[in-house]
């Protein structure tokens, strides 16, 4: 079995190989993380070291904006606090300014636009009128 | 402690230690509704003993809130009560060293009691109080507003002990001046900055005044439990919820409406004149949102029931009106074309909820939503739509609707 020429050996080589690869992928992709998410806010001076929250990237809509969107609206509330919430752009920016004034949110610069973007596209309002048709129903056989 | 009640909380320090991958040291002689900073963020159904069925809307801070088919009981069991928090639960609670202190420009001296002060010197009382959020049935309005989207669950009726806050402020002796109250809670900012409250509301001093108006260390014949305010929470029954602070370490009688975080601006806020939906409204229009409208829920059946034709029906819920009581419930099956009465019973006490329940026949088979709505001592009923647009979205009192198929 331990000779080279085995073929189940080879399997053994390449897979050893395959696992290689597939681990520098993912230690690179630690690092990336580190990077993108937690590098920014030891760096802030709003946030002190204990209190670090990953940002929290659960349940936000796929696209352009989203790890900024998650980088710099997550760190006080969760992600739940957007994604439950629909208004116009000029809405989502009230609602910034209203943090910035009130609540320690910093300064987005460029950042602003990515997140009014994002925060347009994917969160704006549907027109409700003053009473909605009852939605989701789960139907059940009531008992006697 | 009964069974159940040692069983939850054994239970509880079960999931600490396992979560923590250690066991708890000193276990046993942790303080009820303690737990470790370790725990802020884990799994808030066993954190707070919930119902699997309540909503979770926010995990940082924690909101929760319950369906209506929850809150079928006369008093609402802490497992079935919404939670709305403005910043992070205080990490270590010590009862033993906890104190509350009387401030303001309107007391006589300041004074500072010790929880057990409070529990061994003053009266205790109890009453079933109605702790309704304002913002209950936010989701609903059009344009949208901010903030946590509630629909039906952010309101509960449980039985509040403690010691009246007028006892407390004759004790400490108040001034004529003193026009309100506010509170300050030992829960911390979400930024983290100490120098801000994340929340510090209160009551005119006429509403302070009242024999309803508590200092509560116990709810349901327990103490408070974590996420509704131990070891001592402010409680106002009728008003909107967050005038009932949780966590409570300082009550400061004011010479001026209080203007602590959340009593200016637009917080807890209407128009004070009503506007069209959208409308920007400023801060000067905007008026203090005291006692809670008139409103309903069916807490039985849950909505979507399926009967058979010929059986009769039976549905029940809970009616309220803020300060005032509810002089009847009606109900329609036909859209609100037609009105019956409910059976209505007296309120246990002022400011408690109230409980109807009636017997419903269907014509024929088909979709049917049967559509409840009360009526306050003044003659003021809930609407069917929605009330007037404002830009927090509070006070939607539109009435409750479930959906019952006949086959």
């Amino acid at each position: 079995m331990s000779e080279s020429s085995n073929p189940l050996e080879l399997v053994r080589k390449l897979l050893s190989v395959i696992y290689t690869v597939l681990g520098l992928i993912v230690f690179a992709g630690l690092i990336l993380i580190y990077a993108v998410y937690i590098e920014p806010y030891e760096n802030s001076d709003v946030v002190t070291e204990t209190e670090i929250v990953k940002p929290d990237v659960d349940g936000l809509v796929e696209g352009e904006g989203r790890e900024v969107v998650a980088t710099n609206c997550t760190v006080c509330h969760s992600a739940k606090l957007i994604t439950q919430n629909r208004a116009t752009r000029e809405g989502w920016q009230n609602m910034i300014r209203w943090m910035q004034e009130t609540q320690n949110l910093w300064q987005l610069g460029d950042n602003e636009v990515v997140i009014l973007d994002y925060l347009e596209k994917y969160y704006a309002p549907e027109a409700k009128g003053r009473r909605q048709a009852l939605k989701n129903i789960e139907w059940y056989e009531l008992e006697d | 402690m009964n069974q159940r009640r040692k069983f939850l909380k054994n239970a509880s320090l079960a999931t600490i230690a396992a979560a923590l991958g250690t066991e708890l040291a000193f276990a046993e002689s942790m303080p009820f509704g303690y737990m470790p900073v370790a725990f802020q963020e884990q799994d808030p159904y066993k954190l707070f003993s919930k119902e699997p069925e309540m909503v979770l809307l926010n995990d940082r801070p924690w909101n929760m809130e319950a369906q209506a088919h929850l809150l079928d009981d006369e008093i609402t069991p802490a497992s079935k009560m919404f939670i709305r928090c403005n910043g992070k639960i205080p990490a270590d609670i010590d009862e033993s060293s906890w104190t509350l202190t009387v401030a303001g420009e309107s007391v006589s001296q300041e004074k500072t009691y010790t929880l057990q002060e409070l529990k061994t010197k003053f009266k205790k009382h109890s009453y079933q109080l109605t702790l309704e959020c304002a913002g209950n049935g936010r989701s609903e309005f059009d344009p949208p507003a901010k903030g946590n989207q509630w629909t039906i669950g952010a309101v509960s009726c449980a039985n509040w002990s403690g010691l009246r806050l007028k006892d407390l402020l004759d004790d400490v002796g108040i001034e004529d001046n003193a026009v309100y109250i506010g509170y300050y809670g030992k829960d911390t900012h979400l930024s983290g900055d100490p120098n801000k409250d994340p929340i510090s509301r209160g009551v005119p001093i006429e509403k302070a005044m009242l024999e309803e108006t508590l200092i509560a260390y116990e709810m349901n014949g327990e103490p408070i439990p974590l996420a509704h305010g131990y070891p001592l929470r402010l409680v106002a029954g009728g008003y909107p919820a967050s005038a009932s602070g949780k966590w409570i370490d300082k009550i400061v009688v004011r010479d001026q409406v209080h203007d602590g975080t959340k009593m200016t601006g637009q917080a807890y806020r209407v128009p004070c004149d009503p506007v069209a939906p959208g409308a920007e409204v400023s801060n000067d229009d905007m008026c203090i949102i005291e006692s809670m409208p008139v409103k309903s829920i069916i807490t039985y059946p849950k909505s979507g029931a399926i009967i058979k034709e010929g059986r009769e029906l039976e549905i029940r819920g809970h009616a309220w009106a803020g300060e005032l009581s509810v002089q009847s419930v009606e109900y329609s099956i036909d859209f609100g074309s037609t009105w019956q009465s409910c059976s209505l019973k007296e309120a246990s006490n002022r400011l408690a909820w109230q409980h109807f329940s009636t017997q419903i026949k269907f014509p024929r088979t088909g979709y049917y939503e049967v559509w409840a709505r009360a009526k306050d001592q003044n003659g003021k009923q809930q609407p069917m739509i929605l009330p007037g647009w404002n830009p927090k979205g509070y006070l939607n009192n539109a009435c409750h609707r479930i959906a019952i198929k006949v086959v």
